[in-house]
């Protein structure tokens, strides 16, 4: 249906809700628990997948081209650092892949702020934040010289 | 007001204003911080920054680093390589700044924790192809929204911005922007000293292949609503090479991306009768567009160009040559990670249909087109470069300013710089930030005034469409038909069969003329005007009338440039069989277009093209 919802074990926590890029995990009113509202609209992207503390959200592949009996699980784990898939045929075959998503603690990065302030110079030249030294090559920042630029076909 | 009298306007004040918080939004609000230490920083998004944009699924790989710091690539050389790839129209100003600054951003990325794969031999990122190198990407997007959430003042989700505010005293200058949150139906008045435009580009402006349920696995995120385009747009911006639409061979159905199977895979393609077709078409193509044929690497479009003929003669389907590489068990990983970590509907595609590459080669497709300004491709907004270089032409005020004061881009918004990707896309980002700070530094004490008649009477048009819903819906007893309201995908599917049907898309194997053009116009207009009709159930169908509303102001624009342009510079994107050669002698140039709203008349006009030359 794209995504859509197990009833025995959504919540209503409505964190697939707050997640999705095309706004199409809703709440229902009746039932008090997520469903897709428009599944021509899911990109199958698995923001919502993945977001799901009840592991109630699953993927039914496009009505239009996929035959039944397929699945394809994510099971994100942000503390391990890893993202593991399960892939099952329709014919039952199966495979299983782990991936790592970060190699550094949740919340780490520093602000940009937090770094010295640059100087009143540096604001007019073409630097960059934390240029040259985040490019890691010597002679500082490339540049062209006006005259390289000409017009005509090459 | 009766059922939306107790909707609220809420006003935010800011120094600099962030439109769309994906890559290019994300590395713009980042920058922004950087120099703007005392500044107010806002970032609004109609999604949620954490997942939002065309990164939200995750990356397998960067497609933009130059490894300057192992003398791999320099600048000029990737502006080489797009320039040949775009058929030699690109802005080698803007594409050699991103370049020159994109490894500083790729070893942030690092710092920040995106896993990069290693060569095990040498300790340098393990290149896919000369540009790119693979990633384990399922997280970019969060990783990259930690950032910009420490660097913005506030950000704003579910807010979807529909309109920009221009200065009620100066001309030409920017204000701010409005719209609504999808959530809470409060009207939203943003004041800015600069705006950075950098919301998403073009899917579903033309036909998808999939019209049913599967009709938002398009190769695009369906949520790229044109929005990069529809708001400079109705400001008056100039726009460039609207005409340069992409269509994409991709895996069939998913839209799998390829890159990481020709380049790295090795695979390769064959027609239904295992034959190579490609060098087949060589004399062909060459009547067509001459020397390009002969660059390296071969055009994007001419592939695509030679696999069309190649169905057109009746040997399809096309298929990608996965089962001697598959055998190799560390090549099956990638080939399958590659799809989970950025386009996981093609492994459910896969799994339905029984399709294991080590066993069955895959079919190949070309998608319907889409207007977009950073894959290989380079529609969108005409920009001020940088100072130390650009020529005059190319210059007017601050680095990535549109032609409004004040109103800055990046990402797909920016034309004329094709290949930036993800990478680029945060990179031009922070190249937007760091000018619009300086923009902000020399304003001083002239802050930007918006007029209040301006956006009431805005207030009033954003929300109409859930007033002709609710007065509509009582003729009729259910259902969606109304003689008074259009639904959004009843506007979208009428937008999708124009495009496809008169502007080049898939039912006539990407071909369109001037009468078809013509056409194509009469029919859009009818479209704008039964847009003052549309009918919104909740604020869900609000959002998505506002979507279409600027699919169709960038449909209008792409048309008024597909006809201007009269040539055929990249067959295999669209053809005008009315002018089915590649014509350097009068079109080596850039399509300039800027739409007048109290007239609503388009202007177009050529711009020249500078090369670096050596």
């Amino acid at each position: 249906m794209p995504t859509f919802v197990y009833m025995t074990s959504c919540d209503g926590c409505g964190h697939c809700v707050d997640i999705c890029p095309s706004d199409i995990m809703h709440i229902d009113t009746t039932y008090r628990r997520a469903y897709n509202i428009e599944p021509n609209m899911c990109w199958e992207c698995y923001s919502c997948v993945k977001a799901c503390p009840q592991n109630a959200i699953d993927c039914r592949g496009y009505a239009d081209f996929a035959p039944l009996g397929h699945s394809v699980r994510a099971l994100r784990e942000e503390e391990k650092g890893t993202i593991s898939w399960k892939i099952k045929f329709r014919n039952g075959s199966e495979k299983n892949f782990v991936s790592p998503i970060r190699t550094t603690d949740w919340g780490t990065i520093q602000s940009p702020a937090d770094y010295a302030a640059p100087g009143a110079e540096e604001y007019r030249n073409q630097e960059l934040a934390h240029e040259p030294d985040a490019l890691n090559i010597e002679g500082g920042l490339p540049a062209l010289a006006p005259e390289q630029l000409k017009q005509g076909v090459v | 007001m009766g059922l939306f009298s107790r909707r609220k306007t809420v006003f935010v004040d800011s120094d600099v204003l962030v439109i769309g918080g994906g890559m290019a939004g994300c590395g713009a609000v980042y920058e922004s911080r950087y120099w703007g230490r005392d500044l107010k920083v806002v970032c609004v998004e109609k999604a949620n920054i954490e997942r939002s944009g065309a990164v939200a699924q995750g990356l397998y790989a960067i497609n933009c680093y130059m490894g300057m710091q192992w003398d791999e690539n320099q600048p000029e050389d990737h502006v080489r390589y797009a320039r040949n790839d775009l058929m030699g129209l690109v802005r080698e100003d803007l594409g050699y700044d991103i370049a020159r600054h994109v490894d500083g951003t790729v070893h942030k990325f690092e710092e920040w924790g995106l896993p990069i794969m290693k060569d095990p031999e040498t300790g340098r990122y393990l290149r896919e192809g000369k540009w790119q190198i693979m990633i384990h990407g399922e997280s970019y997007k969060p990783i990259v929204a930690e950032a910009a959430r420490k660097a913005a003042t506030e950000v704003y989700n579910r807010i979807m911005v529909t309109h920009l505010l221009m200065d009620k005293t100066k001309p030409n200058r920017v204000a701010g922007a409005v719209g609504f949150n999808v959530r809470t139906g409060d009207f939203y008045v943003f004041k800015a000293k600069a705006v950075i435009v950098s919301a998403g580009g073009a899917s579903h402006i033309f036909k998808p292949r999939a019209v049913g349920e599967g009709m938002g696995r398009t190769w695009y995120a369906p949520w790229s609503s044109a929005s990069a385009y529809a708001l400079p747009i109705q400001v008056g911006a100039k726009m460039t090479q609207m005409e340069n639409r992409i269509v994409l061979t991709r895996f069939k159905d998913g839209y799998g991306p390829v890159g990481a199977y020709f380049l790295h895979l090795k695979t390769y393609t064959q027609n239904a009768y295992g034959n190579e077709y490609e060098s087949t078409w060589y004399e062909h193509t060459k009547s067509l567009v001459g020397d390009y044929v002969d660059r390296h690497p071969v055009p994007t479009c001419l592939r695509n160009h030679a696999m069309l003929e190649e169905l057109k003669a009746g040997r399809g389907p096309i298929r990608m040559v996965t089962t001697e590489a598959f055998q190799d068990p560390h090549k099956e990983t990638v080939g399958w990670e590659n799809f989970l970590g950025m386009t996981i509907g093609q492994a459910v595609v896969w799994a339905s249909q029984n399709i294991d590459p080590k066993h069955i080669n895959p079919e190949l497709t070309t998608s319907e087109p889409y207007v977009m300004g950073s894959h290989a491709t380079c529609s969108g907004a005409w920009a001020s470069g940088p100072e130390d270089y650009a020529p005059d032409d190319y210059q007017w005020g601050y680095n990535r300013m549109m032609t409004v004061d004040g109103l800055f881009g990046a990402g797909d918004t920016i034309g004329g710089t094709a290949h930036k990707f993800s990478s680029g896309s945060f990179t031009e980002g922070r190249i937007a930030g760091k000018a619009a700070v300086n923009y902000v530094a020399d304003l001083g004490n002239e802050p930007p005034q918006v007029d209040e008649r301006e956006y009431r009477a805005l207030e009033k048009t954003i929300f109409q469409p859930m007033e002709n819903y609710a007065v509509g819906r009582n003729e009729i007893v259910a259902g969606t038909v109304s003689p008074s309201y259009l639904l959004p995908i009843h506007g979208l599917q009428r937008l999708e069969k124009i495009m496809d049907e008169y502007v080049g898309g898939i039912s006539s194997h990407y071909t369109t003329n001037t009468p078809l053009l013509d056409r194509g116009l009469e029919l859009l207009e009818m479209l704008k005007e039964d847009m003052n009709h549309m009918g919104a159930e909740d604020l869900h169908q609000l959002q998505r009338t506002w979507e279409l509303h600027h699919r169709v102001l960038a449909s209008e624009s792409v048309t008024h440039h597909t006809m201007f342009r009269e040539e055929t510079r990249w067959p295999g994107y669209y053809y005008r069989a009315d002018h089915p050669k590649l014509d350097d002698d009068n079109w080596h140039c850039f399509t300039l277009s800027r739409y007048d709203r109290e007239s609503d008349e388009w202007e177009m006009e050529k711009a020249p093209v500078y090369h670096i030359v050596d």
